[in-house]
């Protein structure tokens, strides 16, 4: 019931602003932000931390029978994280456009509070079709915020936008009702969409048709997390945005695509995902220094951090296709901090143009000196992002590095580790990635911290640098985003919604147990159903060891990885 | 005889309206001429009332009318339906989009006319009025829809057929009182009589491959006997001929000239009539071979073409698949109608036409649903099901659309007042003229088939049942056609949503007729309500789509053995 009441209350209220006079609608949208993260607390606080694997708050009602439809809800404590980071960035969406927003309001907050509601929803679902639903109707809103509220360009990227996920989309559901109607082929078994019968059956098949369900299900949900070679729409989308509308197409929206990898491609087709890893895993280090070095020479620093968006996905993902318990873990953490330190930086960036209407790093510099609060934020979240020991991205993207270098049961039989040592290292699981694509996704680590210590560097170091004719006591004439009423630097209301933000940025840097705990059992419980389906696969003859020929090492090897696999 | 008749109460209610409407119609009293329209509505409201309420009857499967009309009396049961639950749910389902459509319709004639007379310019004179006329053939165009329905011969729905579609040349034609509705009328017309030619021409070699136009006997013919050479050009004759009735490619190249020429309302009117006329006889034909082939089975014929050998055809469990050759074709005609309509529909500046091509990929997506076939019976297996419950959910978003544009016009001096059709009248339509705005917008969405609408919850069940056919391929294809329809419906959607207007051009008006506008309304608040309570509807659909096995297969015939069949497989015997 709970869970229920957690989707329709943002909507209700976004009736509330469509009825009530538009000078209120900033108020009643924040007002329902506020409830339904207060209902997210609530929820987190019953949420029995003892058996966080099981769905609690289960509730279905039968709705469509005909089409083996229920509405049925249940939250494991992966969706609780993402649930609680989507209603706590909901509020902060609202305070972050409190002066940036001034033209239809009331259009504005009502589809802020309908998207919240889809995203509630997405995470909540226990029912393929209701996710569905869910997961395609977050298209409209972040549509209208971006083609009505974007910048230049935002036609194009609301189409872009629009098209690239839909497409995707679609094709996800062939798959998944592929699924649904193998299922109900199974002598004794009915038509449904719910989630966890599905999953038991989809497992069932044969590796070629987990090969195309993988194929059909990575069209969908590649597209939204992104992945490499279908990324194109996201830098455009994100540049073009509102600043709450980046914020939660970071911070929530790309998460829909890791998440329903995690929910779905993970438990539905283990057999597939095993035997393409390795694939998936160069897609994502594609993305990784493809991502980088693209950001490296960007001038409009929101362009920047949208690509760093793509190389962060390509992390989380990387540890997600490292199949082992560190991978997924840390996939999964990285999916919170990611929200939190790059929802913090869009905000930042949002705060920027609504004082300067630049983006462009060769027009601003030095701010260090003139705005001291913004600039620490600045400096405090790039550092998250980075990944700087002691805040929280290092904990998620190094647990991702070190998920992908234990991922290789035959390891070192023929690389340089192998050749070199002849003891089997400690901490290996099964799974076919490996210390090369940890070393090489590593690099991107390094870029990483180039490109945003540079912009960092350009912007709040260095001489004052402001663009062309800016005044701060000069009103500008005819613009749409009016900044009467702006400080120097940051105001109170700017920096209520940074603060909870650095403030989590922090406590799950130096102390990330509880979050770890929290998602240990259901992580736990996919990694081994991975690793029994792993033993169902025919074991492929150990590669580079031709028969007959002598090698000790690499002999000996093998042969721990045959123990390994016993 | 009087309990015959409840066969056809529905259409003989409407007929009496007809007559009605007729006279009434050329009244010269302006309030009694404008009762036309509300006679229709009650006698449409009459007969969906009779519809549902005739369907006791009909689970008790005969048509009574078999065997006395058209030919002798065979068999026992030979007037059993093999769709009979699909009569009622039809029957319902054209009445209630036909008075979705009669508000929607108001004011479309005589609109010049009548304000001549009101200004006393002009006296009434009978022979300048069409207003009779046109409501006389709306209601005969879904009389003839209803006959469909329940047609049992081909001969009955062949003549059917013709009573649905003649009217509507002539409701394009006088639409508007430009020359463009003439030429649509009369390009249609010529159109129409030579689709209507093809598909006679294959009823006709039907009759020669079974000796028979009763469908039960056909089907118990073919059951017994497999599908004969002759009887295979037929069904694809016929299927060729009813593809111009759903504008299926290759016979849709009039859709889009017809649509544009024709008044926008009476072009929803021809996206919906047609199209559900010509896939209730689809159904019907492909009933009578039905879908008890194993997949891949090709129909065996012999040499000189004239009888199949007896027991040729795998029979399999009822329910999987159509003959090959009628799968394949049918397969190739929906991958080529979803995509050419969706594809040409992106290119088009017109929002009719757009429209026009989005109504032939529909038509695409439906036949996905005729080739599954009833599967188990089960909704989500079953694409007869699928197809009736998308027809009903086409019909209601449809109407919205079109009433979006039909609601707004041009209007300079004296002249007719021009409707609106190029994708700059619709840009920031939800801020201008909300009604209209938001009802193309929220019925785009779901022509787009985007979540929770209703237009999606008409897709799943055609994916679902094509896949569990095991149609994979085509799905594929429909799912990627569904996006490249994503293009069009978007500048649809969202053009009135997110676009201002140009100031620089004149903003179109509302027309009077405060019909258009409800019926938009109506179409919109169906769409999503109609999501939400879907279950009752799929119910409906589901129990409409049983195909029943012919009775004179189940029953023996009636029929002394020796006497041969038809005279042609007697001929091949020989």
């Amino acid at each position: 019931m709970e869970l229920f009441a957690l989707i329709l209350l943002p909507l209700v209220f976004a009736l509330g602003v469509v009825v009530l006079p538009a000078a209120q609608s900033r108020v009643v949208a924040l007002a329902g932000m506020l409830l339904t993260f207060a209902l997210t607390l609530v929820i987190a606080g019953r949420f029995d931390t003892a058996d966080t694997a099981t769905f609690q708050f289960a509730k279905s009602v039968a709705w469509l029978p005909q089409l083996g439809l229920s509405l049925s809800v249940g939250i494991d404590s992966i969706s609780l994280l993402l649930i609680l980071l989507t209603g706590l960035l909901g509020p902060i969406c609202i305070l972050a456009s409190w002066t940036a927003i001034t033209d239809r309001i009331k259009t504005f907050h009502a589809w802020m509070l309908v998207l919240q509601a889809a995203m509630l929803g997405v995470f909540c679902s226990r029912d393929l079709i209701l996710f569905y639903i869910c997961f395609e109707f977050t298209l409209v809103p972040m549509f209208i915020l971006i083609s009505l509220y974007g910048s230049t360009n935002r036609k194009k990227a609301s189409i872009k936008f629009f098209l690239y996920t839909f497409t995707g989309s679609v094709i996800a559901l062939a798959g998944l009702v592929y699924i649904a109607s193998q299922h109900a082929a199974m002598p004794g078994r009915s038509w449904t969409f719910d989630i966890a019968a599905l999953a038991s059956t989809a497992r069932e098949l044969p590796l070629g048709t987990q090969s195309w369900l993988l194929l059909a299900m990575m069209a969908g949900f590649a597209v939204k997390v992104p992945l490499f070679p279908v990324h194109t729409w996201l830098p455009l989308a994100h540049t073009e945005a509102p600043t709450a509308g980046s914020v939660v197409l970071a911070g929530v929206l790309l998460k829909l695509g890791t998440y329903a990898i995690y929910r779905f491609v993970l438990p539905f087709v283990p057999m597939a995902v095993v035997e393409y890893a390795p694939f998936l895993a160069v897609l994502c280090i594609i993305g990784i220094i493809y991502g980088g070095l693209i950001c490296w020479v960007q001038t409009d620093i929101k362009k920047l951090v949208a690509y760093s968006s793509v190389a962060h996905l390509g992390f989380c993902m990387l540890g997600m296709f490292a199949l082992n318990h560190t991978g997924i873990a840390g996939s999964v953490t990285y999916m919170i901090n990611h929200g939190l330190s790059t929802g913090a930086l869009f905000l930042l960036i949002g705060m920027i143009y609504e004082r300067y209407h630049t983006r462009s790093m060769k027009e601003l510099g030095g701010l260090g000196a003139k705005m001291p609060v913004w600039s620490t934020f600045m400096v405090f979240f790039a550092m998250a992002s980075v990944g700087l020991p002691g805040l929280n991205g290092f904990v998620s993207e190094f647990m991702c590095m070190m998920g992908t270098f234990q991922a290789s049961s035959a390891w070192g039989s023929s690389n340089l580790w192998g050749s070199l040592t002849d003891v089997r290292p400690v901490g290996v699981t099964h799974g076919n990635l490996g210390p090369w694509f940890a070393i090489i996704a590593g690099t991107g680590v390094i870029i990483a911290a180039m490109y945003l210590l540079y912009m960092v560097g350009q912007i709040v170091w260095g001489k004052l640098r402001e663009p062309a004719g800016h005044d701060h006591n000069h009103h500008h004439e005819g613009d749409k985003h009016a900044q009467g009423g702006l400080s120097t630097d940051l105001n109170a209301r700017e920096i209520i919604t940074l603060a909870p933000l650095a403030a989590l940025c922090f406590l799950l840097g130096v102390y990330p147990t509880p979050m770890l705990k929290i998602i240990e059992t259901p992580v736990q419980q996919t990694a081994a159903l991975i690793e029994r389906e792993r033993e169902g696969l025919p074991t492929r003859p150990p590669k580079a060891t031709p028969e007959g020929v002598v090698h000790s090492n690499a002999a000996g090897i093998s042969n721990n990885a045959q123990e390994a696999r016993q | 005889m009087i309990e015959r008749l409840s066969f056809l109460w529905p259409e003989i209610a409407l007929f009496a309206t007809t007559c009605l409407v007729m006279v009434v119609g050329l009244s010269k009293h302006l309030g009694t001429r404008k009762l036309a329209v509300w006679i229709a509505g009650a006698g449409l409201l009459v007969a969906l009332f009779l519809s549902a309420a005739s369907t006791p009857h009909l689970t008790q499967a005969a048509c009574p009318f078999s065997g006395t009309v058209f030919s002798e009396p065979v068999t026992a049961k030979s007037g059993q339906l093999l769709l009979p639950e699909m009569v009622p749910f039809a029957k319902c389902l054209i009445a209630i989009v036909g008075i979705m459509m009669l508000p929607l319709l108001s004011g479309t004639v005589d609109r010049l006319e009548e304000e001549a007379i009101a200004k006393g310019a002009r006296t009434y004179d009978a022979l300048r009025m069409n207003r009779a006329e046109f409501w006389a053939f709306f209601l005969f165009s879904l009389t003839g829809l209803m006959l469909c329905a329940g047609a049992d011969d081909l001969i009955w729905l062949f003549l059917a057929l013709e009573l649905t579609s003649l009217p509507t040349y002539i409701m394009v034609a006088i639409s508007t009182s430009r020359n463009q509705s003439r030429e649509a009328g009369v390009k249609y017309f010529f159109l129409g009589a030579m689709g209507a030619a093809v598909f006679l021409f294959g009823f006709a070699l039907l009759y020669g491959g079974t000796g028979t136009t009763n469908f039960n006997e056909m089907a118990a013919h073919f059951h017994e006997r497999g599908i004969n050479a002759i009887a295979l050009v037929g069904i694809m004759m016929s299927i060729l001929g009813l593809g111009f009735k759903i504008a299926a490619v290759p016979m849709h190249f009039y859709t889009p000239d017809v649509y544009q020429g024709g008044a926008s309302q009476v072009s929803a009117f021809l996206a919906f009539v047609p199209k559900t006329a010509g896939f209730l006889g689809l159904l019907l034909i492909c009933s009578t071979f039905g879908w008890n082939y194993e997949p891949g089975a090709v129909v065996a014929a012999d040499n000189a073409g004239l009888a199949s050998v007896s027991g040729a055809i795998t029979q399999s469990p009822w329910g999987t698949h159509l003959p090959e050759p009628v799968r394949l074709m049918l397969w190739v005609i929906a991958a080529l109608t979803m995509t050419v309509g969706n594809v040409l529909a992106i290119l088009q500046s017109s929002v009719k036409r757009t429209l026009a091509y989005s109504s032939i990929a529909h038509s695409g997506y439906m036949l996905v649903g005729l080739i599954a076939g009833p599967g188990d019976g089960s909704f989500t297996q079953n694409g007869v099901s699928a197809v009736l419950f998308y027809l009903l959910a086409y019909g209601v978003m449809n109407v919205g659309a079109f009433a979006a544009i039909a609601a707004l016009e041009r209007r300079k001096g004296s002249e007719e007042p021009r409707e609106i059709d190029s994708f700059d009248d619709i840009r920031g339509l939800c801020a201008t003229h909300p009604v209209a705005g938001w009802s193309l917008v929220i019925c785009s969405l779901s022509l787009l088939g985007l979540p929770p609408l209703l237009g999606f919850f008409g897709k799943l069940p055609l994916f679902t049942s094509a896949i569990n056919a095991g149609e994979i391929v085509l799905v594929v294809v429909l799912g990627i056609n569904s996006a490249i329809a994503a293009f069009y419906y978007l500048r649809l959607a969202f053009l009135p949503l997110t676009e201002t207007a140009d100031a620089s051009v004149e903003r179109p008006v509302f027309t009077p007729y405060r019909g258009r506008r409800v019926a938009g309304l109506v179409s919109a608040g169906g769409v999503v309500a109609l999501a939400i309570f879907a279950g009752d509807l799929m119910q409906q659909a589901s129990k409409a789509g049983t195909v029943t096995k012919p009775a004179a297969v189940t029953e023996q015939l009636v029929r002394d053995p020796a006497t041969p069949v038809t005279p042609l497989a007697d001929a091949g015997a020989r």
